[in-house]
């Protein structure tokens, strides 16, 4: 009997959950589950470049916000289909990803880190200084009324985010199960050691690089949208930043189920801190867990349960 | 139109806002250039030391910059605890520095939201007899709020520049930033040494934060605008030379008014970036580099 392949399983859920929503009537599953799903895709997106080949982007928010501000600049000038929008994000994130990645991965990998993270900062400058989207006032997005086939258009944003996250986890998968994947772990493990062995090692990041960035910003263009005011503060938090950093931490950075598993986690707990307690009270959670999860399980859910099988065999075979 | 005069007050203005960088990037230069830890807390430690000096400041009264001097101990103590956790967690098992980086980015997050909890989203700031009046001479108008930060910055940074070149143990911390293997085979404790460094890069950050309250008004997440800036400084200076570290600081505080002078205060963050980048581009090894 052929063995059924794997990629089915993410597949079957994606359509699962999209039975789901034609049947949910309430409102807000569809607003806090398009925050998870889009979580789902800026973990796996990390994940390529952070967990597969070990350099850390902290500009996450970066690539996030370009995809939010390249909607926002499409939205003034012909108001395409959602479609066209998160091309453009994607395209345009992934270039800022090439040039970044191009000038600082070719030396050290703390300084591509720290590059990002200044990206995201100086971005926001940017912005807030370009009147065309709104500058530090903002920009509200006009939602069309409804899509045709979809009760509303917070479901259809849902179904979007969702083909999004399904794109973003395959993609995860296919890079990790291909030479590329296993190109970037041999970086992860000894960058020297790769390039010797002939990986073409600048080239392999700077490609998870684009890759990475371009899921991200594909992630941020259907967000004007969604929360129909945009503000610089909100497309380039920080939030995004840690969360992103977080997840693949916490649930797991070497197979692509584990952003996945850490995004609804965090996600989940985070919505429901949002509404019960506070939502500064979120970031302080996402940071207590990131710091206990790396000192305390470095690959994360992931990693445990695969210690917690290995001691089973152990058992099971003495 | 920028007139001369203009230019004059914006580049003297620079050089004073430059020396005060310099106090704010010494200690990523000693943790980052010499020790190899990528401390990308350091501006949270030093709004911390601004707070500090904000508290003491509205209670009693006492002045912000004696105060974070006096408070320099508690922050040595702090940073040389913090480096314990992160030698037991990471540096001692060798696996290294993507977990050592979003170690430090979770401590960020965490002290930032803490600050944010205790004290809220207002600007705080001090109350002292050299906020407020100027000295002028000639055409150039000098806020003493820049002067005294940066006479304190100076003195600061000399007082390490002696301490490294010509104590002992600051001699034995610029020989654990040349090359610690060999120091370890002269039977020198170098987790101490680092320990002790990594404690007087934080302990730095907290005198900053006293300077920092005095030229401006501080609130929690003021540090985020630091990060690029620091590191820029550290990297344009050629990682781990002091002496690099001030020039770079101030070229960047010159560069950073003469352009908010002329595009507006706004930008000054992207001068910071900009200068990052160049610098990878064309220099990775800064000014003073090896």
């Amino acid at each position: 009997m052929r063995r059924i392949p794997s990629w089915i399983w993410p597949v079957l859920v994606a359509l699962f959950i999209l039975a789901l929503s034609r049947v949910v009537k309430n409102e807000y599953y569809m607003f806090a589950g398009y925050v998870v799903l889009q979580y789902i895709v800026l973990a796996s997106a990390w994940n390529i470049l952070g967990g597969y080949s070990g350099y850390v982007n902290f500009g996450s928010a970066a690539f996030f916000g370009i995809g939010a501000y390249g909607a926002v600049v499409l939205d003034k000038l012909w108001q395409p289909p959602l479609v066209v929008a998160i091309v453009f994000g994607g395209i345009v994130a992934s270039l800022v990803g090439l040039v970044t990645a191009y000038l600082t991965l070719r030396l050290r990998g703390v300084f591509f880190a720290i590059a990002t993270l200044a990206l995201a900062i100086v971005l926001q400058t940017l912005v807030m200084n370009w009147d065309f989207v709104g500058g530090p006032l903002g920009y509200y997005s006009v939602r069309p009324d409804s899509i045709a086939g979809f009760p509303s258009y917070v479901n259809y944003l849902f179904v979007i985010m969702l083909g999004l996250a399904l794109i973003a986890v395959l993609v995860a998968r296919a890079i990790e199960l291909s030479f590329i994947g296993r190109g970037l772990a041999a970086i992860r493990d000894n960058e020297l050691a790769a390039e010797c062995c002939g990986v073409p090692t600048l080239r392999l990041k700077v490609f998870a690089t684009m890759v990475s960035g371009g899921l991200m910003g594909m992630a941020g263009a259907p967000f004007p949208y969604y929360i129909t005011y945009l503000d610089p503060n909100s497309a380039f938090s920080l939030a995004y930043g840690i969360n992103s950093i977080a997840m693949p931490l916490i649930g797991g950075m070497t197979h692509w189920i584990g952003p996945v598993i850490g995004a609804v986690l965090l996600a989940v707990i985070q919505q429901v801190a949002t509404v019960t307690i506070s939502s500064e009270l979120n970031l302080m959670i996402v940071g207590v867990l990131l710091i206990s999860f790396i000192t305390l399980a470095p690959n994360g859910i992931v990693g445990l349960f695969e210690r917690y099988r290995q001691k089973r065999q152990r058992r099971l075979s003495t | 139109m920028v007139t001369f005069n203009l230019l004059i007050n914006a580049v003297v203005t620079g050089i004073l806002l430059g020396g005060f960088y310099a106090a704010v990037t010494i200690g990523v230069t000693i943790a980052f250039g010499m020790l190899d830890i990528v401390n990308i807390a350091h501006p949270v430690f030093i709004i911390m030391g601004s707070f500090v000096a904000y508290i003491v400041n509205r209670h009693f009264g006492f002045d912000p910059i004696l105060t974070v001097i006096v408070a320099a101990p508690l922050f040595f103590l702090l940073g040389i605890a913090i480096f314990r956790f992160y030698y037991a967690a990471f540096e001692s098992s060798g696996k290294g520095s993507l977990r050592g980086l979003a170690f430090f980015f979770g401590i960020m997050f965490v002290i930032e939201v803490t600050l944010l909890l205790a004290f809220g989203v207002d600007y705080r700031l001090v109350q002292t007899s050299y906020i407020g009046p100027n000295i002028g001479f000639a055409h150039i108008d000098l806020p003493l709020r820049m002067v005294v930060p940066f006479v304190g910055s100076m003195a600061l940074v000399s007082g390490l520049y002696i301490f490294f070149g010509h104590t002992f143990i600051g001699r034995a911390i610029m020989a654990v930033a040349q090359d610690e293997f060999a120091l370890s085979l002269m039977a020198v404790d170098t987790v101490a040494v680092k320990q002790l460094a990594f404690g007087v890069a934080i302990a730095t950050a907290g005198i900053a934060g006293g300077f920092l309250i005095v030229i401006q008004p501080v609130d929690p997440s003021l540090g985020r605008e630091y990060i690029g800036r620091v590191f820029a400084i550290c990297v344009l200076g050629g990682l781990g030379s002091i002496t690099g570290t001030v020039i770079a600081a101030l070229i960047l505080g010159v560069v950073e008014t003469i352009t908010s002078t002329i595009f507006g205060p706004s930008w000054a963050p992207a001068v910071s970036f900009a200068a990052l980048l160049l610098t990878l581009a064309i220099r990775p090894s800064g000014i003073m580099g090896r």
